[in-house]
């Protein structure tokens, strides 16, 4: 599993790809751990672009309600954009649908952050493969 | 071969089907009889074939018992919930009635919903039936005894006919009973709970309810994986969705269907049997994760099916 992070205006988007499983759900909750620190203290929020993960287990998700959970505490917020349509399922299967916030396209998660984020995103080149 | 039986398949509190339920399930058969031809009985049958199960069936509402029928003649159940009853009714017909039974009951643990089917267990009333309850609680014995002291009841252990015996099993050692080998695991559970390992005639079968699985601890999954390895059929508690079970329901000691097909596809087993269902469910939400968690099975399937159902009250699955 690897991420790569952009900032636009008061977002951060990190870009996530490949399996987030037992083997990686720990790496994914050390790669977070920063980001979350920094988007508390700013009060900005965390985009996690999903367009590359192709699949997500118990222990993945778990990692990321403790994320919702702590960015809530702080007053920012946690967005996950872009699944894929398996990735989709599970989240519609686990309930995590409904206690994340969950966009179709990175572009809709940015707008829900900001409108300084959304424009900084859109003037902003293509993002680097992950 | 062995088969296995589910009495009572529903989590924490028996439920009934209600009138309205009743209604529902009639005016969809009515719905899919439309224009059909109803003249024989096979007509009939060929309607409700028709619908899915949650129409044309139930789920029930009796809490945990289930029977393992091991080809000898000594009755396994997993488990005293209200379903403990009927087993009981249909155990005494079978044989006529006959005395001279022999009742292994393993006990996952002693909550209100695992024990109540005991005072009307109608076996143990019969001189000459010995009744056998296996556990791994130190208040084993106690707990069965204060259910039926009054103010709880109106009569006590004094009113069984059948010899009641109480033992004590080591959690992680194999016991070898009427021909059955036993394996008892402990669980993540308020007050604990246990799982059971059975093994004959070639063929595994693992209780596992009110169990829950706490994600953070590898340890924890590589034992359960463990226990659940190459099982032939694996009852587990399915009582929540993964995002109660890890949020506002964490802690409250049962799991999801996620995890049981996880633990399952990490342990090789073979079938996964959801139990314990959350007693606000419907027959129409049990069949809905029941879809998915075929579903979910089938796009993270590896090198090997795994079978998926939920119990019902009524089931039997032969191994």
């Amino acid at each position: 599993m690897q991420v790569t992070t952009r900032h636009h205006a008061d977002a951060i988007v990190a870009t996530l790809a490949g399996r987030i499983d037992h083997q990686t759900a720990a790496q994914l909750e050390a790669a977070l751990a920063p980001l979350l620190a920094e988007a508390g203290a700013s009060g900005g929020a965390l985009v996690l672009d999903f367009a590359a993960v192709d699949y997500i287990s118990s222990v993945g998700l778990r990692v990321l309600m403790i994320a919702a959970k702590q960015v809530r505490e702080q007053r920012a917020q946690l967005l996950v954009a872009a699944l894929q349509s398996v990735v989709a399922e599970i989240f519609a299967i686990s309930r995590f649908n409904r206690i994340l916030t969950v966009t179709p396209t990175l572009d809709d998660a940015l707008a829900l952050c900001s409108p300084a984020a959304l424009a900084a995103y859109r003037s902003a080149g293509p993002a680097p493969a992950p | 071969m062995m088969r296995v039986r589910f009495w009572g398949t529903r989590g924490s509190l028996p439920v009934a089907l209600t009138a309205a339920g009743v209604r529902a399930k009639l005016l969809a058969a009515l719905r899919a009889a439309r224009g059909r031809p109803l003249a024989s009985e096979a007509d009939l049958d060929q309607v409700l074939a028709s619908l899915p199960f949650a129409e044309a069936g139930t789920y029930g509402g009796h809490s945990a018992c289930v029977q393992i029928e091991t080809g000898g003649f000594d009755h396994f159940v997993c488990d005293m919930g209200s379903g403990l009853r009927p087993f009981g009714q249909a155990a005494m017909a079978q044989r006529s009635g006959g005395a001279g039974q022999t009742f292994h009951i393993f006990q996952s643990h002693l909550h209100w919903d695992h024990i109540m089917g005991l005072p009307f267990f109608v076996p143990a009333f019969v001189p000459g039936n010995r009744v056998v309850i296996y556990g791994s609680h130190p208040g084993l014995e106690a707990a069965l005894r204060r259910q039926q002291e009054p103010p709880s009841f109106p009569v006590d252990f004094s009113i069984f006919g059948a010899t009641l015996e109480f033992v004590h099993l080591e959690p992680g050692r194999r016991y070898e009973v009427a021909g059955v080998g036993v394996t008892s695991m402990l669980q993540r559970h308020g007050g604990d709970s246990y799982g059971y390992r059975f093994e004959a005639q070639g063929k595994v079968v693992v209780y596992s309810t009110d169990s829950e699985h706490p994600l953070d601890q590898p340890e924890h999954t590589a034992r359960f994986v463990s226990f659940f390895r190459d099982a032939d059929l694996v009852i587990f508690d399915g009582m929540y969705s993964l995002a109660d079970a890890v949020s506002i329901k964490a802690d409250w000691g049962h799991s999801s269907n996620i995890v049981g097909v996880e633990l399952c596809q990490m342990a090789g087993a073979r079938h996964l049997c959801l139990f314990h269902h959350e007693p606000v469910f419907d027959d129409a939400a049990i069949d809905a994760v029941l879809a998915e968690t075929r579903r979910l099975e089938e796009i993270t399937r590896g090198a090997r099916r795994l079978r998926v159902s939920a119990a019902y009250d009524g089931l039997d699955i032969a191994l």
